[in-house]
C-alpha cells in the first residue's frame, strides 16, 4: 500500500495545480539551458561551418574571431606544402553594414561600370540596412559555404555573393557594400557569425578590395603608397584540412615553429570561441538558471513541509501504531519526488512543444534534458529533507488527546 | 489469571526545578487478561500520562512496567523494539478516530496488519471480516470523511484489533459519541476483552459509562486514590 500516492490521490486537484505551477517554473529554467545551448551553437556555427582542422593566424593571437589577426595571403602555399595537409585556403572576415533594395536588381555590372556607379550609389542611398558577416574565400579552396540551398556557388568571381538563409535575401538580390553592388547567386544553409549575424561569402579578391575601401582614409593612403597599386594581399587566417591519418596537434606544433605565426586546432578554436564569446552569456544565463532552480527548491521544500504539517496527526498515529521510521520517511520523500517528476515531465513537454516559436534559438539535446531531470530529482530529494526532519520529530503522543 | 499490565512504583515528572510537575507518583496498578478497567480523575491528574507510559511512548523516572510478562525500559529496548512491541501487543483507540483520511475503511484496518508484515490481500480479507464482525461491513469501502462518528469509531476499533493485541488502550473513546453509541462501543470493548483475553484500559470522563467497567481506578494529583487493587 503506497501511502504517498494514496494521499496525493486524495487531494489530486491541489497536487496537479501545484505541479502545473512548478512545471512552468522548471520549463523556464530548462528554456534557459536551451537558450544557452543556442548561444553556444551560434558562437561555434561559423568556425564549424569552415570545417577546418587547423587555423593558422598571426603570431601570439588567438584569432581570427576572438582576437585580430592579419597575415600575408601567401602563407597558404607554405601551409599547403606541409606533410599531412590535404588542402588549405585563405580567409578574411569582416562585419559589414550592407544595404539592399529588396527584390532582384538589374543586370550585373562589369568592372568598369562598377567603378563608374560607385559615386552614383553613394549619392542615392536607399533600401534596408543589413548586418552581414562577410567571408572572403578562394572558390575551390576550403572556407566556402557549407551547403547551397538555392542557386549556385560563386563561379564567375567578381561581385557575386552567397548569402545565408537567415539574411532573408532572395536569389538575385543586389546588395551594396562600400559603394559596390553584389549580386546574390546562392542561398546557403543556416550559418551565422559568433554574434548571430548572417554569413555572406564573396571571393577573397572582392573581400580584400572591400577591406581596403572600408579602412580609414589615412591607412588607405599609406597602403596605396600614393600610386594606383592594388591592395596588399593580406588575409585574416589560413585554414587547413588534414588527411585522415595526420595529427592536427603535431602539424600545429610544426607551424608554431615558424616566426610570426600561430596555429590552433579545430578543437582549440572552438575552445577559444566558447571562452571569449560565450562566457558572458554563460555567466548571465547560469545566474538566471541558478536563481530559478533555487526558487524551485524553496517552493518544493515549502510545499512538502506544509503537506507534512497537514499530516501531523496521521503521522503521529502511524508512529503510535508502530510504523517504522522508514515508512514515514518514504511517505514524505516519495511525495517530493512525485511532485518533481510530474512537474518536470509537464514542464519539459510544454517547452519542447513551444520551443521552435521562441525568439531565441533553443537547443536541447537528450543529454541536457536528462541532466536537468537528474538535477530536479536531486533538488526534490534535498528539499524534502525539511519535511522529513519535521516528520521524524513528531511524537507518537501527539496522536492522543484532543 | 496473570496480570497483562503491571505497574510497580511508577513515577513520572515533567520539567525541572521550580517548574517541575510530578505527573505521576508511585503508581502501582495491574490489569488482568479479560478485564476492562476505567481510569478517571480530574483534569491534570495524570490519566494521559499513565496511558502514554503503558503505551511505551514515555519512559518512567522510577518503577517497573511489565507488559504481557516482559519488563519494558530495562535498558535492552531500542526505539524500534518499542514500536514492534506496540505493533504486536497494543491496540489504540482515540477520542477522535484518527483514521487516515486518504485510505478507505478497509485499508485503514489493513494498514495496521501490513505494518505487521501480513500480505496486503490477506490483510484486506481479514479487515473486511473484522469490519463485518463490528457491524460496519457495509461501509468497508467508504472514506473516513463519509463515515458517521459511530461508524468511524467502530472502524477505529477494528484497526485497534487488527493484530489481535493483548492490551487495548483507549483515550476518551466515547467523548465524541452520544450515549447510545457510547454504550455500543463499551459493549464492543467488553466483548473483545472476553473473546481475546485482552486487558483493556479506558481513560474517560464520561459518567454514563462508569457502570460498564469491571473496575474504576481513580487518579488524583498523580496518585491512585481508589481501585488500585
Ligand atoms: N509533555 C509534558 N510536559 C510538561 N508537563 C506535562 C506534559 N504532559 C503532561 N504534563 C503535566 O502533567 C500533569 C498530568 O497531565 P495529564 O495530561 O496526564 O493529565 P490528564 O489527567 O490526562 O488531564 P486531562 O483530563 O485534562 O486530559 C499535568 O499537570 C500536565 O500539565
Ligand atoms: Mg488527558
Amino acid at each position: 500500500m503506497n501511502l504517498a500516492l494514496r494521499d496525493l490521490r486524495h487531494n489530486l486537484g491541489r497536487f496537479l495545480l501545484t505541479c502545473v505551477g512548478l512545471g512552468l517554473l522548471l520549463g523556464v529554467a530548462l528554456a534557459m539551458v536551451g537558450i544557452y545551448g543556442g548561444v553556444v551553437e551560434e558562437a561555434l556555427s561559423l568556425a564549424r561551418n569552415m570545417r577546418a582542422d587547423l587555423w593558422v593566424v598571426e603570431g601570439g593571437s588567438r584569432g581570427p574571431f576572438a582576437e585580430a589577426s592579419r597575415i600575408p595571403g601567401d602563407v597558404r602555399e607554405a601551409v599547403a606544402r606541409l606533410p599531412g595537409v590535404r588542402e588549405a585556403g585563405s580567409l578574411t572576415f569582416q562585419t559589414v553594414e550592407a544595404r539592399h533594395g529588396g527584390g532582384p536588381g538589374g543586370v550585373v555590372p562589369d568592372e568598369d561600370q562598377v567603378r563608374e556607379r560607385a559615386g552614383e550609389a553613394g549619392r542615392q542611398r536607399s533600401g534596408t540596412v543589413l548586418r552581414l558577416q562577410v567571408v572572403g574565400y578562394e572558390p575551390d579552396r576550403p572556407g566556402g559555404p557549407p551547403g547551397i540551398l538555392e542557386g549556385r556557388g560563386i563561379t564567375r568571381g567578381r561581385l557575386e555573393m552567397v548569402a545565408d538563409r537567415s539574411a532573408g535575401l532572395p536569389l538575385g538580390a543586389v546588395v551594396e557594400m562600400a559603394n559596390l553592388r553584389y549580386r546574390v547567386v546562392g542561398i546557403s544553409t543556416r550559418a551565422v557569425s559568433t554574434g548571430g549575424d548572417p554569413l555572406a561569402w564573396i571571393t577573397l579578391r572582392d573581400s580584400q578590395d572591400l577591406q581596403f575601401r572600408l579602412s580609414p582614409p589615412a591607412a588607405r593612403r599609406a597602403q596605396q603608397g600614393g600610386g594606383g597599386a592594388p591592395p596588399q594581399d593580406t588575409v585574416n587566417a589560413v585554414i587547413a584540412r588534414l588527411s585522415p591519418h595526420a595529427d592536427a596537434t603535431a602539424v600545429a606544433a610544426e607551424i608554431r615553429r615558424w616566426k610570426h605565426f600561430s596555429a590552433l586546432t579545430g578543437a582549440e578554436q572552438e575552445n577559444v570561441l566558447t571562452r571569449s564569446v560565450v562566457d558572458k552569456a554563460r555567466k548571465q544565463i547560469g545566474l538566471f538558471t541558478t536563481v530559478l532552480l533555487l526558487v524551485s527548491a524553496v517552493i518544493v521544500a515549502l510545499i512538502i513541509y506544509t503537506l507534512t504539517m497537514d499530516k501531523m496527526r496521521e503521522i503521529a498515529t502511524l508512529k503510535l501504531i508502530g510504523a517504522p521510521d522508514r515508512t514515514i520517511v518514504a511517505l514524505v520523500m516519495q511525495q517530493a519526488l512525485l511532485l518533481g517528476a510530474v512537474s518536470f515531465v509537464s514542464g519539459t513537454s510544454l517547452l519542447l512543444a513551444v520551443k521552435d516559436h521562441f525568439p531565441r534559438r533553443v537547443v536541447l539535446g537528450v543529454e541536457e534534458v536528462s541532466g536537468f531531470g537528474v538535477l530536479v530529482f536531486v533538488i526534490c530529494l534535498l528539499a524534502s529533507l525539511l519535511g522529513v526532519r519535521y516528520a521524524l520529530r513528531i511524537e507518537p503522543a501527539q496522536a492522543l488527546g484532543g | 489469571m496473570s496480570a497483562l499490565v503491571e505497574l510497580c512504583g511508577i513515577s513520572k515528572g515533567f520539567g525541572a526545578g521550580e517548574a517541575r510537575v510530578q505527573a505521576l507518583a508511585d503508581i502501582t496498578l495491574s490489569v488482568d487478561a479479560g478485564e476492562v478497567v476505567g481510569l478517571r480523575g480530574p483534569s491534570g491528574s495524570g490519566k494521559s500520562t499513565l496511558l502514554n507510559l503503558v503505551a511505551c511512548i514515555l519512559e518512567p523516572d522510577a518503577g517497573t512496567l511489565r507488559l504481557a510478562g516482559e519488563t519494558v525500559w530495562d535498558g535492552r529496548w531500542s526505539r524500534a523494539d518499542l514500536r514492534a512491541l506496540r505493533r504486536e501487543k497494543i491496540g489504540f483507540i482515540f477520542q477522535f478516530h484518527n483514521l487516515l483520511p486518504f485510505l478507505d475503511a478497509t485499508d485503514n484496518v489493513a494498514l495496521a496488519m501490513t505494518l505487521n508484515h501480513v500480505p496486503l490481500d490477506e490483510a484486506r480479507r481479514r479487515a473486511r471480516a473484522l469490519l463485518d464482525h463490528l457491524q460496519v461491513g457495509k461501509r468497508a469501502s467508504a472514506m473516513p470523511a463519509k463515515l458517521s462518528g459511530g461508524e468511524a469509531q467502530r472502524v477505529a476499533i477494528a484497526r485497534a484489533l487488527a493484530n489481535n493485541p493483548r492490551i487495548i488502550l483507549a483515550d476518551e473513546p466515547t467523548a465524541a459519541l452520544d450515549s447510545e453509541r457510547a454504550q455500543v462501543v463499551m459493549d464492543l470493548l467488553r466483548q473483545v476483552a472476553r473473546e481475546q483475553q485482552a486487558a483493556v484500559i479506558v481513560v474517560t470522563h464520561d459518567d454514563k459509562i462508569f457502570s460498564r467497567f469491571d473496575r474504576l481506578v481513580e487518579l488524583r494529583d498523580g496518585r491512585v486514590e481508589a481501585g488500585g487493587a
